[in-house]
């Protein structure tokens, strides 16, 4: 950047271009004024958090080690991309992010201790972190009792809500209902067979979607099993699936398992491109362990899947890639952990605070129109509205999109008549 | 349940479901042969064992990138070269291993427990700080995918055929080594009475290490056949831990044809079980079957008659 004398326009866009690719190396070497000086730390911290005159400290919380670290790496590298492009535009309220890493080791009590960790010891005005159901609940207490704010960027089972935790992925039944109906109408498909792994979000993901396809579409489910955490034989259901032959497999099974069903349902003669199988537990993260020959033809339903065209996800993947290397992919929980740092950054700058409870108000209606996903918004209830997509699985690892509702889904953690 | 079913598909969903429970069957032998070998003959209970068995799967991942870069013409052939690596990989590591760690605890048997449960967390991070955290997709040759249709109904899948046949060479071998050749009869003489053993001139140390390293082996070589049907990646290993001391401990820990029984009969429980109710029930209700008949048969199945 030594050579660069040029004060014009192009040569100023182009050099906070390389700055925000640059990362954070780079911004050590930033003067001070880079941050316009925002409000004084005594107006936008009554509450004692981190936060200096030029710094806000931002914890991220998820496995690096253990079972989980497959899944949540890939959160982490989202939220760090997110984090050093905010504080190449400046930071928020004119403060630069500082971040503070713990890891939860895939086991739960270490979640809330380390939450604990961040927020008493710390005073990180914000974390990024849990991945699974059971890591947040772990947390939640913490967060609670220390008022915390967590984003969390999973797609969930639901019934939960609180004032201390932004829910950046889908809640269930914005993850299912849309596609079910898809499935019937584009597929007329009548029964159902479903295939979980025995643990609360395939269990409440599968009964909303019984209520649905009973009660809603007036269709049959088949059957309905599940599978032990870790089970690596499924010869057994793959027979009863070509007894029963099904119009639709509906699978949420998870990890290791998931690997083992589909690289069996393919050696079983089971083709995808004839047997619709819908998903709602496959993203290119987990193609990368199957093997793209050996699910392609699969539906998956998310709400963002790496090929989605538009100019922001373009930017986003490319500045992914280049921050983490050409041969990562990006999976749905990854688009929703970077929408975390985004969507905290510009409720700080509407609250004008980094205070916590101003925060928990202030949340309704923020809206990303930035977001790879396209737009999100910030409900009431702290979960987002956003679009349900249903994507075909190919041979190279990646979807094609071939359904994408028409609305942003309101998100609905709550829903009556599905329980 | 099969009212609606006419009698043709019912035989063929048995016929299919037969081939399931072999299938299981063969799995599972596969993977007890190495531990049945180092906690039936030595006594050592080894927590890694699954550990040793991904980095199997991690050698034959490394093979197929490798034929598929440079030998493109031999990738068909691949996988059984993958399967010799994985044996000696897996094997030095396991004599490498008894050389620096186990020989010293052979007094004190729980706490190889502890040891091995402390190598195989470092040998998960140590796969995860190389290969990455993510699991890796093995590429297989084409004639690996997909099934042998025998009517129109009955379906085997070809790698479902391939890990019986490995299975089965495996075990024969095994049987031979250890009942027909001179180095079973060193590891027998040693297990039964180690002074004695010494004191007619077998190298107990060595008989130790080749032991150790054969269970190993047979571990690396059963992860590489499993990449065909399971997942590969730094916890895969966890995944078979279980089952495999199930299988070992209810065969009777000493005993070859034990573990072939246990095996059977578990894999087959467990797969017509499986049918008939769902895979959770399945998996509770063969495990109350296991700890019923251990409590009455505390030494597992079958059991060497020694003098003690």
């Amino acid at each position: 950047m030594a050579d660069e004398t040029n004060n014009g326009l192009q040569s100023a866009l182009r050099r906070r271009l390389l700055m925000g690719l640059a990362g954070a190396p780079a911004l050590a070497l930033l003067p001070r004024q880079a941050f316009a000086a925002g409000p004084p730390t005594s107006v936008v911290n009554t509450s004692g958090l981190a936060v200096t005159d030029t710094e806000v400290t931002v914890g991220i919380l998820h496995s690096a080690t253990g079972t989980m670290a497959i899944s949540e790496t890939g959160s982490i590298q989202a939220e760090k991309l997110a984090i050093e492009e905010i504080n190449a535009a400046g930071g928020v309220l004119g403060r630069k992010i500082k971040i503070i890493q713990e890891d939860g080791a895939s086991d739960w009590p270490t979640f809330a201790e380390k939450a604990k960790k961040l927020l008493v010891n710390d005073k990180c005005a914000a974390v990024m972190g849990c991945w699974t159901s059971a890591s947040r609940k772990a947390a939640l207490p913490v967060f609670e009792q220390y008022n915390g704010l967590l984003y969390y960027p999973t797609f969930y089972e639901g019934l939960e809500q609180s004032k201390n935790v932004i829910y950046t992925g889908q809640e269930a039944t914005q993850q299912i209902l849309a596609s079910l109906n898809w499935v019937a109408k584009e597929k007329g498909a009548k029964t159902f067979f479903f295939i979980g792994s025995d643990y609360i979000w395939p269990r409440t993901s599968n009964k909303i979607a019984r209520k649905h396809i009973e009660n809603v579409l007036k269709t049959k489910v088949v059957g309905e099993e599940y599978f032990p955490l870790g089970h690596t034989q499924f010869n057994s259901v793959i027979n009863k699936l070509k007894l029963t032959k099904p119009d639709v497999i509906f699978t949420d099974v998870v990890g290791g398992s998931n690997v083992a069903f589909y690289k069996q349902l393919k050696a079983a003669g089971i083709d995808l491109n004839k047997q619709t199988l819908l998903t709602i537990s496959v993203t290119e993260d987990e193609i990368d362990g199957i093997g793209g020959e050996n699910i392609a033809g699969a539906y998956s339903c998310m709400k963002y899947f790496q090929s989605l065209k538009n100019p922001n996800n373009e930017k986003f993947v490319a500045a992914f890639k280049k921050m983490w290397g050409e041969k990562t992919v990006i999976g749905d929980v990854t688009q929703a952990a970077y929408l975390g740092p985004y969507l905290w950054k510009m409720t700080c700058e509407k609250a004008g605070s980094f205070d916590v409870d101003k925060l928990a108000v202030a949340s309704t209606d923020i809206e990303f129109k930035g977001a790879p996903e396209g737009y999100v918004k910030i409900h009431q209830n702290h979960h987002l509205w956003s679009k349900t997509r249903v994507a075909k699985a190919l041979p190279n690892g990646q979807f094609e999109v071939v359904y994408e509702s028409p609305e942003l889904i309101e998100p609905n953690p709550f829903p009556k008549g599905y329980q | 349940m099969f009212g609606d079913y006419s009698l043709t598909d019912l035989s063929a969903i048995f016929a299919m479901q037969g081939f399931a429970g072999l299938i299981l069957f063969s799995v599972y032998l596969l993977m007890a042969l190495g531990l049945a070998i180092i906690f039936g003959q030595m006594g050592v209970i080894n927590m890694a064992h699954g550990e040793f068995m991904i980095l199997g799967a991690y050698v034959t991942y490394l093979c197929s990138t490798f034929f598929q870069a440079h030998l493109p013409g031999l990738f068909t052939a691949y996988f059984f070269v993958a399967m010799a690596l994985a044996f000696l990989a897996s094997g030095a590591l396991g004599m490498l291993v008894e050389w620096s760690l186990i020989r010293h605890l052979y007094k004190r048997p729980l706490d190889t427990l502890l040891a091995t449960w402390g190598l195989s967390l470092i040998l998960q991070q140590t796969y995860r700080s190389v290969f990455g955290a993510r699991e890796v997709g093995v590429e297989l040759p084409s004639w690996l995918i997909g099934s042998v249709q025998v009517t129109d109904m009955i379906e085997v899948p070809i790698n479902g055929i391939f890990v019986m046949a490995v299975t089965m060479l495996i075990t024969v071998g095994v049987a031979f080594l250890m009942y027909r050749s001179r180095f079973g009869a060193q590891v027998r003489a040693v297990v039964q009475n180690r002074p004695m053993a010494g004191a007619v001139g077998i190298d107990t140390e060595k008989v130790d290490r080749y032991t150790f390293g054969l269970g190993c082996g047979i571990a690396g070589i059963a992860g590489s056949a499993f990449t065909m049907i399971g997942s590969t990646g730094p916890t895969s290993g966890q995944l078979y831990i279980v089952d495999t001391f199930l299988i070992v401990v209810f065969g009777g820990a000493a005993s070859l044809l034990g573990t072939i029984a246990s095996a059977f009969s578990i894999s087959q429980t467990q797969s017509t079980l499986e049918f008939f109710l769902s895979g959770s029930t399945a998996k509770v209700i063969t495990l109350l079957a296991v700890v019923g008949i251990l409590m009455l048969r505390p030494q597992g199945l079958f059991t060497l008659k020694v003098r003690r």
